[in-house]
């Protein structure tokens, strides 16, 4: 019965995908439906060959095959985010890269929102779906809830992905900063987003440990909050059900407000709260040593989510926001460095005991030094929250350094141990391919990163310095273009930067698809872990 | 995937529960760490009581100090504003051409020249006035409507063909080719001839079929010798120096189809002052007249 519902389902979505894209308004909501009739053929074709096949159950095994996609996933977002990355800052560095001939399609403003999405929720997001899945189940020692939940969401999540990707190159965009799929992709993502959290819920629900593990908190303080700053900043009326144009529902400050609620917690909520789920479980199994402490991971977990859902109006600072939120949004960010660092003491103190570690364990010399990039991210955001240091930073490159040396920094380097933690043991591998291979990904990544944040930190406190400079008239001393060929030669640093980022990225996947074809299969553990 | 506890002898007491083999210490928070985050959260009380915060029903707490980021803006502004006001009036009442004789007004109006054309016009003709294709270069001593302080006064503050100053500069090319004015042989002759006048290679037969067509299509804006009308704006063709290019490819897509340079009028955009300032500093990049 259940076969049929899901066929009828999955051939009514590829026949209103086709109509939808016959009568489709623009180009970038044609090429949408056409994928999500393509997506839905294929699944309906698969349902078809697998319709009344005997499905063993119960299955009471960990659901792994589904962390192994996301590992994948994870794992290719993670180049083309990068790469993606290194083209626009090479286009900025070197405008001429804005080919004639891509007019529209690969200019700077295209491909921007598509590198922020790639790395953000394409990179960082498949990694904290597979990471939750992965983490949820061993600490409950239960199987994933919802049989094929799991992958729904997989997949679910990735066509979100492949979707907003190709709209934005077409031109389909909601104009709002990481946020920018237009509103039929905003309902995808909801129907997914909601699989997830119920598959999240499920899992937990039907635990054997007493206790939920404070991961676990983490992960759903995130998968929760993100729901809500999704629907709320994307309410919006279409245009036409045919089209990708939508009218926000709020206009004017409102709407800048909402959309900074919803960006600044897009890093409150996504880039940490979740993050720091992975590294409590990570970094103590990947040290062998208990978490530092218990009590200051409640304090500072209920800190932070409390405080973090303020502090979005610090990036409207000296704009048409009244005053009053101006300060609410500095001040509850100030106050927000502290249990920001417990997560970071926490991190690092886990390691007190096994400090010789990082000698010989290259896997968790990266974590921590993803734990100390998001230790330096999160004092610095607090600095620059601050409106008279703002005044300064804002709008320069300053916020693009800061952005990166906590992405590429704290998320980047925390997922890449992350994936080098569970390759091996996902594919059931004695070990990784190779070591010394991890080691270059670390260096290229780090002297990445650092090229990067320095050079942004110079090319931002410049144009911050010379937008501002007036003379004793009044009168402004250099011009917006002045600016811009001062800050050549860090545009160029940067781009190196970069490319070493990616450089490692590539190493990594090497490495991981080395330990997968080219290594021994550990002989006991072919076999799924039971969830017990 | 051990499940053995991790923790070691000498280690502090754990909270005794085990999740996949992870154990967490019974450590209390750091005091460091505490005592910071007791002091931020009475700073941020403290702040918040300085300065406006809390949301009321209408409106919000002022804060003690009463500030406001709108105030201070405003308050810089009048500062400056009040500082420039004598010598701006000086500056608005001065004879054009005697700008330059005054030094402290002369020192004035380029400062603020500078500023207002890095503003608002170095978009269009660049950071250093140089220029670019449609866009006239402002250092060179070719001038396509006046390069006297009083001619491009009138330039700035009227701008030129466009559609909100009814005072701008005015004047229009035939599309020769589109307009069906001329046939193609006759283009490619003109286009000859004018290579001629810039000393540049060219067919001299056509060239001399050209002038003819020269004499009776173009003279009346560009002058029998080819030097331009500054009152139409007709530019020099005898010179090196080209809005669009000079070669035969743009030379013929000019004569085919013409050209239609704007320039948005700045009166009632820039003060008097800003706009005096503008022309004196435009005037002194170099071509001034």
């Amino acid at each position: 019965m259940w076969d049929y519902i899901k066929l009828a389902v999955l051939g009514l979505t590829a026949v209103l995908a086709a109509i939808a894209a016959n009568y489709a308004h623009d180009l970038a909501y044609q090429v949408n439906a056409l994928t999500a009739m393509l997506a839905a053929a294929i699944a309906f074709w698969w349902a078809l060959r697998t319709a009344g096949d005997h499905r063993p159950q119960p299955q009471t095994e960990y659901n792994d095959a589904v962390v192994r996609a996301g590992v994948i996933a994870t794992a290719f977002w993670g180049v083309i985010g990068f790469l993606v990355g290194v083209v626009i800052a090479l286009q900025l560095a070197f405008p001429a890269l804005n080919f004639e001939w891509a007019e529209g399609y690969l200019n700077f403003g295209r491909l921007r929102p598509l590198h922020t999405s790639a790395v953000i929720f394409a990179f960082g997001g498949n990694a904290l779906i597979m990471s939750a899945f992965y983490v949820v189940q061993r600490t409950t020692a239960a199987r994933l809830w919802g049989g094929n939940l799991g992958w729904f969401v997989f997949w679910g999540y990735n066509l979100f992905i492949v979707l907003a990707a190709t709209s934005y190159v077409l031109g389909g965009s909601q104009g709002k900063e990481y946020a920018e799929p237009t509103w039929h992709i905003d309902l995808w993502l909801t129907v997914v987003w909601v699989a997830f959290l119920l598959a999240f819920l499920g899992t937990l629900w039907k635990r054997k440990e007493p206790h939920i593990y404070v991961a676990n908190w983490f992960y759903l303080s995130f998968i929760i909050t993100i729901a809500m700053l999704h629907v709320v900043n994307n309410l919006a009326v279409p245009v036409s059900i045919f089209g990708s144009k939508s009218v926000q529902l709020m206009g004017g400050v409102q709407d800048a407000m909402t959309q900074w609620w919803y960006g600044h917690n897009a890093v409150g909520f996504f880039l940490t709260a979740g993050f720091l789920g992975m590294m409590y479980y990570f970094v103590p199994k990947q040290a062998e040593r208990p978490v530092y402490s218990y009590k200051l991971s409640i304090i500072h977990f209920w800190a932070l989510i409390f405080l973090y859902i303020w502090a979005g109006p610090h990036h409207l600072h000296y704009t048409a926001l009244p005053d009053w939120a101006s300060t609410l949004g500095m001040v509850f960010s100030v106050i927000l460095w502290m249990p920001s660092w417990g997560g970071m003491i926490n991190g690092l103190m886990t390691l007190s005991g096994a400090w010789d570690k990082l000698r010989t364990d290259p896997i968790i010399r990266m974590m921590v030094v993803s734990v100390g990039f998001y230790g330096m991210s999160t004092f610095e955001g607090p600095m620059m929250s601050i409106k008279a240091v703002n005044s300064l930073s804002h709008y320069t490159d300053w916020t693009i350094g800061h952005v990166h040396s906590g992405a590429l920094g704290w998320n980047g380097m925390i997922t890449f141990g992350v994936l080098y933690f569970l390759t091996p043991r996902l594919w059931g591998r004695e070990r990784l391919y190779s070591l010394s291979l991890v080691s270059w990904h670390f260096w290229l990544a780090t002297i990445g990163i650092v090229l990067y944040a320095a050079s942004m930190w110079v090319t931002g406190i410049m144009e911050g310095l010379m937008w501002r400079e007036v003379d004793a008239n009044g009168f402004l001393v250099n011009a917006f273009a002045d600016t811009v060929s001062a800050k050549f030669p860090m545009y160029v640093v940067r781009a190196l930067g970069g490319i070493m980022f990616l450089a490692g990225g590539v190493i990594m996947v090497y490495n991981l698809w080395a330990t997968v074809a080219k290594q021994p299969a550990r002989s006991a553990l072919t076999a799924a872990i039971p969830a017990e | 995937m051990s499940k053995q506890p991790i923790a070691k002898k000498a280690d502090p007491s754990t909270t005794g529960h085990s999740w996949d083999g992870i154990q967490e210490f019974d450590n209390p928070m750091p005091r460091w760490w505490l005592w910071t985050f007791y002091l931020t959260i009475i700073w941020g009380i403290g702040y918040t009581i300085a300065y406006p915060a809390w949301p009321l029903i209408t409106g919000a707490t002022p804060g003690v100090l009463e500030q406001s980021t709108r105030a201070d803006v405003q308050a810089e502004i009048d500062r400056f504003a009040s500082a420039n006001a004598p010598i701006e009036a000086k500056l608005t009442a001065a004879n054009l051409a005697d700008i330059k004789n005054d030094p402290e007004l002369a020192d004035f109006a380029m400062k603020s020249g500078k500023a207002v054309f890095q503003t608002f016009c170095a978009q269009c003709h660049g950071a250093g006035g140089g220029g670019g294709k449609g866009y006239p270069a402002l250092v060179d001593n070719d001038w396509l409507w006046g390069g006297t302080m009083e001619d491009v006064h009138t330039t700035i503050l009227h701008g030129i063909r466009n559609t909100t100053d009814p005072e701008a500069r005015y004047s229009q090319m035939p599309a020769f080719g589109t307009d069906g004015l001329l046939d193609k042989t006759q283009i490619g002759d003109v286009v000859q001839y004018v290579l001629q006048l810039s000393k540049q290679p060219h067919d001299a037969a056509e060239a001399t079929a050209g002038a003819q067509v020269f004499a009776e299509n173009c003279v009346s804006c560009h002058g029998e010798a080819g030097t331009g009308d500054r009152a139409q704006g007709a530019p020099n063709l005898t010179d090196a120096i080209w809005l669009y290019g000079g070669d035969e490819a743009a030379l013929t897509e000019t004569v085919t189809k013409a050209r239609f340079g704007v320039m948005p009028a700045w009166n009632g955009r820039l003060t008097e002052a800003q706009i005096r300032s503008a022309a004196f500093y435009v005037h002194g990049l170099g071509g001034g007249e």
